[in-house]
């Protein structure tokens, strides 16, 4: 089952340049939250403080709270047990090129110790089940690599890769940006069948892509969060000027 | 017209770039057609089991020498091999940017341009003098010395390649980042990883200068590491410079034979390794 993220006074910087300036926010559990905003708004900075992959490039700095159900991410909890129970699909699809398809989806629970073949076999197939992946790929799982299949494919695999390891929470980073319509349209019903399950935090270019999947958006804007709603509300009525300009498509 | 030029320009340049290969080829072909004219009429069943003979009787081999060398390259690669890894490891995964690693590249480099005979007489101080005799373990770390900064510039270059997508992935798994690099990073490099340390082992392999303070030599066979062991390339300098047409004759049998010992250990390992490649994988 999915948690709420609450988020509090959240601060990040990439050297000296603040890239997100006090947002306090708060994630429903088992919705789908959409990040809308122009490119450099901070809102894939803030997904990476999510699980706190922006820590790992040395010049990044984060401060404030962010709460994964009771789980204080910087205070009670190491990053390598935080990004396990908050999974994450980045914008290019990045499987395991030297693995199989069936080691990719494995990898998570593989590297982290677990033997158990059986189980570790029906994992793999619900993952891939509930990925919409199974059936392309179920005859191959072994004999392919995951680099072997199309862009759709891959991302799908992805998806299945992080859903092996039982996250709370699936945080996706333009998961659809670099697919096309088809896989794009496979990657959103997902989302859709995902939600009852997980709470899904997901970043996107696309406004219409929100509009189809988000109960809840969230618009972003040079590092601060401009207005947070029903994903209806700041479609149809936002209350904050910026939020239509952009979503009227006047700038950005 | 202009499509003409074009066509002769792309004409022109494929050659030119044909062309260099044949030079870059030619040498090596040359070589080893020269070496099985002077080399193969020597070889015999006695070559590879017989060891050496002295001056004045016929016949003799170099069994010694080819146990020896495969001996001496054994130890040396298990001192190569691991350290030159590690060394490569932390370059790129640990010490990216720091004075340490800065410090570390460049002693690999300078390393690697120091005359194999000074490694040599490094190894026959650290270890010769120290054990107050000659050794085949003496030998080996001499050429184990020599193979690490091969082993650990590619392995650097080569981890440095893969893209950082694929460590991001892993350590948004919740996998410890010592367990991504092990099982994500160095796996995902590991076939230039692999070329790397062939390289390296083909090198020191034909070496003979860090071998004369070190393993010295041996008429006979040595199964001890402490002992002096007989090596290839050291029967060969010893035989090449001899006054006996018979010795010439059995210095190139064992070109020869070095050549393709390498030729086929090296072939070995890319088999053995290629082996559980997936389709598909890049």
């Amino acid at each position: 089952m999915g948690v709420g993220i609450e988020v509090i006074n959240l601060n990040a910087w990439y050297g000296t340049n603040h890239t997100l300036q006090d947002i306090n926010l708060n994630i429903p559990a088992n919705h789908v939250t959409a990040l809308i905003g122009p490119s450099g708004c901070g809102k894939s900075t803030f997904v990476r403080c999510l699980n706190r992959m922006h820590e790992t490039n040395p010049i990044a700095r984060v401060t404030g709270t962010v709460l994964i159900g009771d789980l204080d991410i910087y205070e009670d909890a190491n990053p390598v047990e935080i990004r396990r129970r908050v999974g994450m699909v980045f914008q290019r699809p990045n499987p395991f090129p030297t693995m199989s398809i069936y080691d990719n989806v494995a990898a998570g629970l593989k590297l982290n110790g677990y033997r158990n073949h059986r189980a570790l076999d029906e994992i793999v197939e619900k993952s891939l089940k509930n990925s919409a992946l199974w059936d392309e790929v179920k005859d191959d799982l072994k004999k392919k690599s995951g680099a072997s299949l199309s862009g759709g494919q891959q991302q799908r695999l992805c998806i299945a890769r992080a859903l092996a390891v039982d996250p709370e929470v699936l945080l996706m980073d333009e998961p659809a940006s670099a697919l096309d319509p088809v896989s794009t349209a496979k990657i959103e019903d997902l989302i859709f069948q995902l939600k009852s399950q997980y709470t899904i935090v997901i970043v996107t270019h696309n406004m219409q892509q929100a509009a189809r999947v988000a109960e809840k958006t969230g618009f972003f804007l040079n590092g601060r969060m401009v207005e947070f709603d029903s994903t209806h509300k700041i479609f149809t009525n936002p209350s904050d000027k910026r939020t239509e300009d952009y979503i009227t498509g006047r700038f950005g | 017209m202009r499509a003409r030029i074009r066509t002769l320009t792309d004409g022109t340049a494929t050659g030119l770039a044909v062309l260099s290969t044949i030079l870059v080829v030619a040498p090596l072909v040359a070589i080893f057609i020269y070496l099985i004219y002077k080399g193969a009429s020597s070889l015999s069943w006695a070559f590879f089991t017989r060891n050496p003979v002295p001056v004045g009787e016929m016949g003799g081999g170099m069994a010694n020498a080819i146990v020896g060398s495969a001996i001496l390259l054994t130890v040396a690669s298990l001192i190569g091999v691991p350290v030159g890894i590690s060394g490569g490891i932390f370059l790129a995964e640990y010490g990216r940017g720091t004075k340490l690693a800065n410090a570390i590249r460049f002693t690999a480099d300078v390393l690697n341009g120091v005359p194999s005979i000074v490694m040599g007489i490094a190894a026959y101080s650290l270890v010769v003098v120290p054990q107050g005799h000659f050794s085949a373990f003496s030998g080996g770390v001499a050429l184990g010395i020599m193979m690490i900064p091969t082993v650990c510039r590619t392995t650097e270059e080569m981890l440095l390649m893969v893209p950082n997508a694929v460590r991001e992935a892993a350590l948004a798994l919740g996998v410890p980042n010592w367990r991504s690099v092990l099982a994500i990073t160095v796996r995902t490099a590991s076939p230039g990883i692999i070329t790397g340390c062939m390289l390296a082992f083909a090198r020191v392999a034909g070496e003979t200068a860090p071998l004369i303070f070190t393993a010295f030599g041996n008429v006979g066979w040595s199964g001890k590491l402490s002992e002096p062991i007989a090596a290839l390339p050291l029967q060969i300098y010893v035989y090449a410079l001899s006054p006996y047409d018979d010795w010439h004759r059995l210095a190139w049998a064992g070109s020869l034979v070095l050549i393709v010992l390498i030729v086929f250990s090296v072939a070995l390992v890319r088999y053995v390794t290629s082996r559980g490649v997936l389709k598909g994988a890049s």
